[in-house]
């Protein structure tokens, strides 16, 4: 009997026995579909994590180093790099000068201020005083107007650029260019508007106004805190450009040899190595609880299908007395319990779909092709491997005594 | 050759402690074309016989011999192969599948012997008709009656040209005026060649065969010709006979 043959008459024999014990199999369905359903929102939940947290790191640029104060992740001890200095503007000039890999060097300076314009206000509005050439290394794009230039950022006219949520707070119906705006009580001409960013869980934010960050120094605060973003000619040259730029800063801040940086050249990288350990733990959980429930489901399947293979001994026998092998046996019960799974697969990808679509307004991306596989997949796995043992037995049995069997 | 040979069959049973015999040493030849009833009392070890036979069981020492192959050194697939090509079953309880119909039911060993659908399909009829239930193809085995489950039974054994029939009280469950339908229709196949083993403790059923085999205890007692056996045509001219 060839296998496809045996295929066939095998589904046909398990979906008539599905259709003869309807509620018996629907019940027994329901852990797989509470597998899947699982499986397949789990799934959907880490990739949309995945996908959001992509976004997000990728408008921190895979190129570019961060010079600031202290290393993202480090096992410092507090009290131990509390009391580092500043960076500072000067120390972004002095990189500027000496480095040579790097495509742009930012500085970027922040402090919070009331913002007002006409009657509106808001306030702890979040202040970027930097350079002009600050959405190279962001990568961000200006939706209108213009962003600042180099005469600007000297510390020309106070002017500024507009986060879009600020803009379309402030400025319903109105081009919000050529207008004035109240900043701490600065007057600012608007020169530009940014593009939204990307969300993630309410991470990032387009609340901010961009100044030049010679305003901010002579306005706000006079010793600002300064992270330098230095924006990398090749991706490739990482790990150079960052040793040249850890010589170039021990130099400037003058630290004697032997002793450790008081500084930390962050990148993207050390944000992605984090955010994989908390998402594999992450994914580590989901699967546990994942395989939990299927665990369940395919006790379920397995206990049916001893059920069936006991109350189908006679059946087995006369199959055996015609001519069945043991594989044929065996194949047929192996594909009832996978077409029972499959059934549990496909309701509970029914089930999951429209949870996915209420999902995706939290989270971006819906249920995915490879998640809707890997579910169906899985049930299908959990239908062969829970059936294997029942249809074993029947396989095993002998002829003589299965038709003996009432 | 012969059909089949055995020798010194012996199947014995363990139940707790105590063996029971329920064949002994039992030898015999059965040549191809045979029509051949098999007698005794109940628990001689009629149906132990039939299913060695019917490589249904295997022995427990002896030797058999199907068509000149040693069935006793055989596996499970190649048992299931013999069973599948040489044998047909024909069962006291018809064991039919209860939720397929008739013609799938015929249809079945085909499938396993691997013949594509429209052949089969068409093998399957050709052997209802036979059976004379062309037009009882789609009905399920508890949509007919007794006489015509056990017919769709014999259609089924008869489909994969089988080297043998064998029956396991084929009448048994049928009342006499059936039987002696069923038993027309061993005796037709006898006649055009097909090789005939039938199990009974009616000496009814017995007499139409040529040859009769009577167990006691797990032994053959007798084994002779049945000089004037009873064929069904004599049946018509019965009240001349008496
Ligand atoms: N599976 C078994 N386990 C134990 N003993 C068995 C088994 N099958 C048969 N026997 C024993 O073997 C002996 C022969 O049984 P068998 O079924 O061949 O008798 P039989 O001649 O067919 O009887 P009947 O006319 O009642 O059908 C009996 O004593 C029976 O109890
Ligand atoms: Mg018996």
């Amino acid at each position: 009997m060839t296998l496809g043959a045996e295929i066939t008459e095998s589904l046909a024999i398990a979906l008539a026995a599905l259709r003869a014990n309807k509620l018996r199999s629907g019940l027994t369905t329901l852990g797989i579909v509470i597998g899947i359903v699982t499986v397949t929102l789990m799934g959907t939940a880490i990739e949309g994590i995945n996908q959001s947290f992509k976004k997000v790191v990728s408008g921190l640029g895979t190129d570019v180093l961060y010079v600031q104060k202290f290393a993202w992740f480090s096992n410092d001890e507090w009290w131990k790099v509390r009391n580092r200095r500043d960076i500072t503007l000067a120390t972004a000039r002095a990189i500027e000068r000496q480095v040579t890999m790097a495509r742009v060097v930012v500085p970027e300076a922040f402090s919070r201020q009331t913002v007002k314009h006409k009657n509106r206000s808001a306030s702890s509005v979040a202040i970027v005083g930097t350079t002009d050439q600050n959405f190279l290394a962001r990568g961000f794009s200006i939706s209108s107007g213009r962003f600042m230039s180099a005469a600007e950022a000297e510390g020309g006219r106070p002017i500024c650029i507009l986060g879009a949520d600020i803009a379309t707070k402030f400025f319903r119906n109105e081009s919000p260019l050529g207008e004035k705006i109240t900043i701490g009580g600065n007057s600012f001409e608007i020169v530009g508007v940014m593009a939204p960013f990307d969300k993630f869980l309410g991470l990032g934010s387009d609340n901010h106004v961009l100044i030049p960050i010679t305003q901010l120094k002579s306005m706000f605060d006079l010793r600002p805190e300064v992270q330098i973003l230095v924006k990398v000619l090749d991706v490739k040259m990482m790990d150079d450009a960052r040793e040249e730029l850890r010589g170039i800063l021990r130099k400037i801040r003058s630290v004697p040899p032997g002793m450790p940086d008081d500084f930390g050249i962050n990148q993207q990288d050390a944000f992605i190595q984090r955010f994989n350990q908390v998402g594999g733990m992450l994914a580590t959980v989901g699967l546990f609880i994942t395989g939990l429930s299927l665990f369940v489901g395919g006790i379920g399947i397995m206990n049916i299908m001893f059920v069936s293979v006991a109350e189908r001994t006679k059946e087995i026998g006369i199959r055996k007395a015609i001519g069945a092998k043991r594989r044929t046996i065996l194949i047929q019960f192996l594909i009832e319990a996978a077409t029972i799974c499959l059934f549990g697969g496909l309701i509970g990808l029914a089930i999951a779909f429209p949870i996915t679509l209420v999902m995706s307004k939290y989270l971006s991306g819906t249920m995915s092709i490879t998640v809707a596989l890997v579910g169906l997949v899985v049930s299908l796995v959990t239908g062969v491997v829970s059936g294997f043992l029942p249809a074993w037995r029947a396989s095993k049995m002998n002829p003589v005594d299965a038709l003996r069997s009432e | 050759m012969s059909l089949i040979y055995i020798k010194n069959l012996t199947r014995l049973y363990q139940m707790g402690t105590e063996t029971i015999h329920a064949l002994r040493d039992v030898s015999l030849t059965i040549e191809q074309g045979e029509y051949l009833a098999i007698m005794g009392p109940s628990g001689s070890g009629k149906s132990t016989l039939m299913n060695l036979l019917g490589c249904l069981d295997t022995p427990s020492s002896g030797e058999f011999e199907l068509n000149g192959s040693k069935v006793s050194e055989m596996d499970d697939n190649q048992l299931a192969e013999i069973r599948n090509q040489e044998i047909g079953f024909v069962f006291q309880s018809f064991n039919l599948l209860a939720r397929s119909d008739a013609l799938h039911n015929v249809e079945l060993p085909l499938i396993y012997a691997g013949y594509p659908a429209e052949e089969r399909r068409q093998m399957a009829m050709a052997a209802l008709e036979h059976v004379k239930l062309g037009d009882r193809v789609h009905h399920k085995p508890n949509e007919l009656s007794g006489g015509q489950r056990q017919r769709v039974a014999i259609a089924r054994a008869l489909v994969n040209n089988p080297s043998i029939i064998l029956a396991d009280e084929p009448t048994g469950n049928l009342d006499s005026r059936t039987g002696v339908e069923i038993l027309s229709l061993f005796e037709e196949l006898s006649v055009k060649g097909n090789t005939i083993i039938v199990v009974t403790h009616e000496e009814d059923v017995a007499r139409h065969a040529r040859r009769i085999i009577r167990l006691r205890d797990g032994l053959i007692a007798s084994d002779a010709v049945n000089e004037n056996p009873f064929t069904i045509q004599s049946l018509g001219r019965e009240p001349e006979h008496v």
